[in-house]
């Protein structure tokens, strides 16, 4: 079974359409990986499918980075 | 104010015969149909189970798998048309080009139809909150044009004309306007279409539209044959590079041919068929010709809509007798809709290109499966074979639902 991590970095890897050598734990969605607004609702969306969980918006607002999305899946699910 | 003249400098093609121009047009010229079974969706249950598809499309090479999932099938195919006759016209070589003067004129007939149905059934199934942020701009049909303008920086005119069957000559019809009125320099104009769909294919056969002739998908289209049963659904884009004369002349470009008229009109009569004796499409052909300051007589070619149903085909016919008078028994007339289908928006802008390679080539294109001329359809429809001809001038017709109409006359490039 995969880590939180590993998953939440290969749906990174399809949502944002990036390598994953390019995924750091401190890479930020829309500064280092390229993704816009609408992009980062999509990867919400995706996360909250794998995890089988609900993000409210105001809590899907504060995932800037992979490690705030690594972070929010660990204490929620 | 004189009209400024406006000439084809770039073309691009997805069509059920080939993927590009080229491959398009060779199919044409071999009176080869680009029809099969659908096998895009499970068609158990359908009474059409034909179309024309586009197949081993290399989407990689012109768009990211990240891009292409953002996009419907349709907004695909117009950019790869696009940039196909970007690519051909060597507009992006001319280190003058002032992009404030190109602008964008692509439609659709339908739109993201695919990508509709799909967010229906998640939205259904899970709720609105799985709805994606990028259903809309996915899925309407003016995001051809804005997703050309965005790939190629072009901030000109921009827009989508939406007339069903008639969009893609609308949209070169008024393309052509921009430039020749001084709006624009340089537009990309033309149809795109992908909607040969689970709930497409449904409503054109409770219609009664469509061909059952599933047995022999590459004779279902037969225009003006006594034995035709319909249209055939099929998918696909053209787009053209349309450009102000001393512009194309200034930077070298290819000229292909000359847009010199361009004609509407409607039936104002019925929701999807025309009046039996074509009045409304005879208008259309009238407009085009009296825009293009031309004697009916000077007409070598017409690609008609012709599209394979019984009422449309023979109300074309009378209208073409009625604008052309004895003329209409010398000129040529085909449908190359036999061979790819029809592709409802991007028909126009599809025959528009065969219209102009017919000129550059000297080819008249064929009507395929014609082997029973139905009654009154006396006219020469090229049966069976493509042939060589001098076409100086040809014109091509699109007739939509709601009666929409639109015909564009294209001439030989003569300084």
């Amino acid at each position: 079974m995969s880590t939180v991590e590993e998953r939440v970095k290969k749906i990174v890897c399809e949502q944002l359409g990036v390598k994953e050598s390019e995924v750091q734990n401190t890479s930020s969605f829309v500064e280092d990986l390229g993704a816009d607004s609408l992009d980062t609702v999509e990867l919400v969306m995706a996360l909250e499918e794998e995890f089988e969980t609900e993000i409210p918006d105001e809590e899907a607002e504060k995932l800037a980075s992979v490690q705030d999305a690594i972070d929010y899946i660990v204490a929620h699910t | 104010m004189a009209k400024r003249r406006v000439v084809i400098t770039g073309m691009g093609m997805l069509s059920p015969l080939g993927n590009d121009v080229d491959s398009s047009w060779e199919g044409i010229q071999a009176g080869r149909s680009g029809i099969t079974e659908i096998d895009r969706f499970d068609t158990t249950g359908y009474n059409t189970r034909i179309g024309g598809g586009i197949r081993n499309l290399d989407m990689e090479s012109y768009l990211s798998t990240k891009d292409a999932r953002k996009l419907d099938p349709f907004i695909h195919y117009g950019l790869i048309a696009a940039q196909q006759a970007v690519n051909a016209s060597g507009l992006e070589d001319y280190a003058d080009l002032d992009k404030e003067r190109v602008g964008v004129a692509i439609g659709s007939g339908i739109g993201g139809l695919e990508y509709i149905e799909k967010t229906v059934i998640t939205m259904e199934k899970s709720g609105p909150r799985k709805v994606s942020p990028f259903f809309v701009p996915a899925s309407v049909i003016n995001m051809i044009s804005g997703n050309v303008a965005i790939r190629f920086g072009y901030q000109g005119p921009n827009i989508a004309i939406v007339t069903a069957c008639t969009t893609g000559t609308h949209n070169i019809g008024y393309a052509a306007r921009t430039i020749a009125y001084g709006d624009a320099d340089v537009m990309l104009a033309g149809g795109s279409e992908m909607a040969t769909t689970r709930s497409s294919i449904a409503a054109f056969s409770a219609a009664r539209a469509l061909s059952t002739r599933n047995d022999e998908p590459e004779k279902a289209s037969r225009p003006w044959d006594a034995g035709r049963d319909g249209f055939v659904l099929s998918d696909g884009a053209g787009v053209v590079v349309l450009e102000e004369l001393e512009h194309a002349k200034r930077r070298g470009a290819t000229i292909h041919g000359e847009v010199v008229g361009f004609g509407m009109s409607d039936d104002a009569f019925h929701i999807t068929s025309p009046p039996e004796g074509g009045e409304g499409a005879a208008r259309s052909m009238k407009n085009a010709i009296r825009d293009a300051g031309l004697e009916p007589a000077a007409v070598d070619y017409i690609n008609a809509h012709g599209t394979s149903t019984q009422v449309g085909d023979v109300a074309e016919v009378a209208a073409v007798k009625s604008v052309f008078a004895e003329h209409a028994y010398k000129l040529a007339v085909s449908s190359t809709k036999s061979m790819t289908g029809h592709l409802l928006g991007a028909a126009g802008a599809v025959e528009a290109i065969f219209s102009v390679l017919a000129i550059r080539d000297g080819v008249l294109p064929p009507t395929i499966n014609l082997d029973d001329p139905d009654e009154g359809c006396d006219l020469d429809f090229v049966a069976g074979k493509s042939r060589k001809a001098d076409v100086r001038v040809a014109l091509s017709n699109s007739f939509g639902f709601g009666g929409t109409n639109g015909t564009l006359i294209f001439q030989r490039y003569e300084d």
